[in-house]
C-alpha cells in the first residue's frame, strides 16, 4: 500500500550539508530509510548534490549553495524521504575470517569474565551474528555494524585506547565493528582480520559499501598469518556471497 | 623540470589542494586547504588553477631552494618576513628564485597558515582527484606526510612572465555561524552564552580540529549521541563542554552534540586564528550564511581582476609594511620619505 512514511527532520549542518534524520537512536528501521534515500539520491541525483554519508539514523547531505538553497533542496529530500520504500536492494554478502583472542584480541578473556561466560561462547555469540554494515565513517573503511547479538551488548571502554591495530574486530555498546587504519577507539578489542576494507592501490579501494551483509568466521593464528601475506599482495581474502 | 627543494621546515606543513571529495561516505575526509581563499590568492598569481596544490605553511620558519633551473613561486595567507637572497618578497605576491637561490619565511604573524604556490602547481598523482595530504590515511602526493627538509617538488621551469601582486579585500569581524545540526541539545542559556562568550583557540589544536577555550558549555541530555555526520566546521561539545571545531583532517562521522556550524565564506578567516588569540562567535540565518557563499564563490572566480602589477615602488611600500606588522625597528616615517627612498634604492 502507498502510504506515505512519517517525515523525517531536515537539520542544517552549515549552508553546504542538510542532515536527513530518521530516527535518534540506533535503529534498524530507520537506517533502512536512509539507505533507501541514499539509493533514490543515486538513481536520479539533484544538481548540487555533491555527496552522502549514510549513518545509522541519518543521511548527510553535502551540496553546493551556489546551486540550489537549503528550502529548495529541503523540499526536494522531505519528498522523496517520504516515498513508500523500495523492496529493499538485494545486498551483498562477505564473509570476514577473524582470529580471535591472545594478542589478536586482547578483551576477549575480560569480555567473558564481565558477561559471566567463557572466551569460546563469546566467540560463538559474535561468529553467529548476521550483520549490516549500518555506516563507515570515523576514519577510512571503519564499518560500523548493526545485528550484534544482545548479549553481547556492554558499554565502551572507560579509558579509550590511544592506538588499536590495523584490521581490530570489536564490539562498542549495541555496535559491532571492523576497523581497517590503526588508530584510537574506546571498543572491546575481540581479535582480528586481514581483510582490509581500505587498501590503496587495490581495486576496489573500499570493499564494503553500507547496506552490505556480513558474517565472520573463526581462523587459527596460521591461517591468520597467510591471510595477511595475501592481503598486503592486494587479495581480498574477504569472501563475497552475490546480491 | 626544475625543482624546490625544502632546505629546512616546521611542523605543519604539507601540499595542500581544494580536497578529495566523493569519499567521504567510506570514511574518507576531504582533507584539503585550511585557508581557501589564500591559496586561491596565491595560486591566481601565477596564473594555475586556483584550488592547484601548494605548499600549506604552518606557524614556523621554512626555506626552499630552487635547484636544476629558476622557479617561479607565490605567497599569500597568515603574513609573515620573507626573502629570496636577500631581496624582500611581499605576502600576496609572485617572484622568481633563480636557480640556488634560496626563499627563506619567517614566523607566521597575525595568522597560522601562509601558502606557497609553484607555477604550474605542485606537481604529483591525485588520488580521488587530489593531492592533498592525508597523513592518516596515507594519502598525498608527492608525499604523504608533512614535509621535511629534504624534500623535492618537481616544479616547471619558471616562464620569466611578470611578477604579480593581489589586493585581497580585507576580513574581520567575528566568525559567522548557523545554529545546528543538534543545537535542541542546548538550552537557550548555553546557546546564548555560546554567542556572547569570547573564545580563545587552544595551543592543542590541529588539522583535525581547534579546541577552543571559554566557558563550559553544558547539555541538556549528557554528551552521547548517536554518531552522524560531520562538515568542515561543525562545532561539537564533548562532555567537558569545551566546544571542538572540526577543520579539514577531522573524522567523517562523530558521536557528540554539534551545536552550530561556521559559515562556509569564514572557514579560512576562522583557519587562520592562531592559538591564543580571542574572537567571537555570531549567529546568522541560513539565507544570509548562502548569500555569503555565493559571494565567495564570485570572490574566487573574480579573483585574477584583482591582479596588479609588480613594480619595485610597490614592491618596497608593502616591505614597509611588512616591517611595520613585524613591530622591528622602522618607524613611521611619512609615506612621501618611503617612496622617495624606494624609488632611489632601484635606480
Amino acid at each position: 500500500m502507498a502510504t506515505s512514511l512519517a517525515p523525517p527532520r531536515l537539520l542544517p549542518s552549515g549552508d553546504a550539508a542538510i542532515t536527513v534524520e530518521f530516527s535518534r537512536n540506533i535503529d534498524d528501521a530507520a537506517n533502512q530509510r536512509v539507505l533507501a534515500l541514499d539509493r533514490a539520491l543515486g538513481e536520479a541525483p539533484i544538481e548540487g548534490v555533491t555527496e552522502t554519508v549514510p549513518t545509522y539514523r541519518s543521511l548527510l547531505v553535502h551540496y553546493d549553495p551556489v546551486h540550489i538553497d537549503f528550502d529548495h533542496l529541503g523540499q526536494k529530500l522531505m519528498t522523496l524521504a517520504q516515498a513508500p520504500l523500495p523492496p529493499a536492494a538485494k545486498a551483498r554478502r562477505w564473509r570476514v575470517p577473524v582470529a580471535y583472542g591472545g594478542e589478536n584480541g586482547i578483551d576477549l578473556e575480560d569480555v567473558a569474565k564481565a558477561l559471566n561466560t567463557t572466551p569460546d561462547e563469546i566467540v560463538a555469540r559474535h561468529v553467529g551474528g548476521d550483520y549490516r554494515v549500518a555506516m563507515i565513517g570515523f576514519t577510512p573503511g571503519w564499518s560500523y555494524l548493526s545485528g550484534l547479538d544482545k548479549s553481547l551488548h556492554m558499554s565502551r571502554r572507560q579509558n579509550p585506547r590511544v592506538f588499536t591495530p590495523i584490521g581490530t574486530i570489536s564490539i562498542g555498546g549495541v555496535q559491532a565493528g571492523i576497523q581497517c587504519l590503526a588508530g584510537p577507539s574506546g571498543w572491546h578489542l575481540l581479535g582480528r582480520t586481514a581483510v582490509k576494507t581500505f587498501q590503496l592501490h587495490r581495486r576496489p579501494v573500499f570493499l564494503m559499501e553500507p547496506g552490505d551483509r556480513v558474517t565472520f568466521y573463526q581462523v587459527d593464528d596460521k591461517m591468520f598469518a597467510e591471510q595477511e601475506r595475501a592481503a598486503e599482495a592486494g587479495e581480498i581474502v574477504a569472501e563475497v556471497i552475490a546480491a | 623540470m626544475s625543482k624546490l627543494v625544502v632546505s629546512s621546515i616546521g611542523p605543519a606543513c604539507s601540499v595542500q589542494d581544494r580536497g578529495r571529495y566523493g569519499a567521504q561516505r567510506y570514511g574518507l575526509v576531504p582533507s584539503g586547504a585550511m585557508d581557501q581563499l589564500a591559496l586561491a590568492a596565491a595560486n591566481t598569481l601565477l596564473g594555475n588553477d586556483p584550488f592547484a596544490a601548494s605548499v600549506e605553511i604552518g606557524p614556523f620558519t621554512a626555506s626552499f631552494t630552487a635547484r636544476d633551473g629558476a622557479v617561479r613561486v607565490a605567497l599569500a595567507g597568515a603574513e609573515r618576513s620573507a626573502d629570496i637572497a636577500g631581496r624582500a618578497m611581499a605576502m600576496n605576491s609572485s617572484m622568481t628564485l633563480a636557480e640556488g637561490e634560496t626563499l627563506t619565511l619567517g614566523f607566521a604573524k597575525g595568522g597560522a597558515f601562509s601558502y606557497l604556490a609553484i607555477e604550474g602547481g605542485v606537481d604529483g598523482e591525485a588520488m580521488f582527484g587530489s593531492r592533498s595530504v592525508n597523513q592518516r590515511a596515507g594519502l598525498g602526493s608527492p608525499y604523504p606526510r608533512p614535509l621535511q627538509a629534504g624534500d623535492e617538488l618537481s616544479a616547471r621551469r619558471a616562464s620569466g612572465a611578470s611578477e604579480h601582486r593581489i589586493e585581497l579585500p580585507a576580513r574581520s569581524g567575528p566568525i559567522r555561524v548557523t545554529w545546528g545540526p543538534q543545537d535542541d541539545e542546548f538550552s537557550e542559556e548555553a546557546k546564548q552564552l555560546f554567542i556572547d562568550s569570547e573564545w580563545k583557540i587552544s595551543a592543542t589544536s590541529d588539522r583535525m580540529g581547534y579546541r577552543l577555550e571559554g566557558p563550559v558549555i553544558t547539555h541538556l541530555h549528557g554528551h552521547n549521541i548517536v554518531s552522524d555526520g560531520t562538515v568542515r566546521g561543525s562545532i561539537q561539545v564533548p562532555g567537558n563542554g569545551a566546544p571542538i571545531v572540526l577543520m579539514p583532517d577531522r573524522g567523517t562521522t562523530g558521536g557528540y552534540p554539534k551545536i552550530a556550524t561556521v559559515i562556509s565564506a569564514d572557514f579560512g578567516r576562522f583557519a587562520q586564528i592562531s592559538a591564543g588569540t580571542t574572537f567571537r562567535f555570531q549567529a546568522v540565518s541560513m539565507k544570509e550564511a548562502q548569500a555569503e557563499a555565493k559571494k565567495f564563490a564570485e570572490l574566487v572566480r573574480r579573483l585574477p581582476d584583482l591582479l596588479r602589477g609588480l613594480d619595485a615602488f610597490e614592491l618596497n611600500l608593502d616591505a614597509l609594511q611588512d616591517a611595520n606588522v613585524a613591530g622591528s625597528a622602522v618607524s613611521a616615517i611619512d609615506a612621501a620619505t618611503w617612496q622617495a627612498e624606494a624609488l632611489a634604492g632601484n635606480q
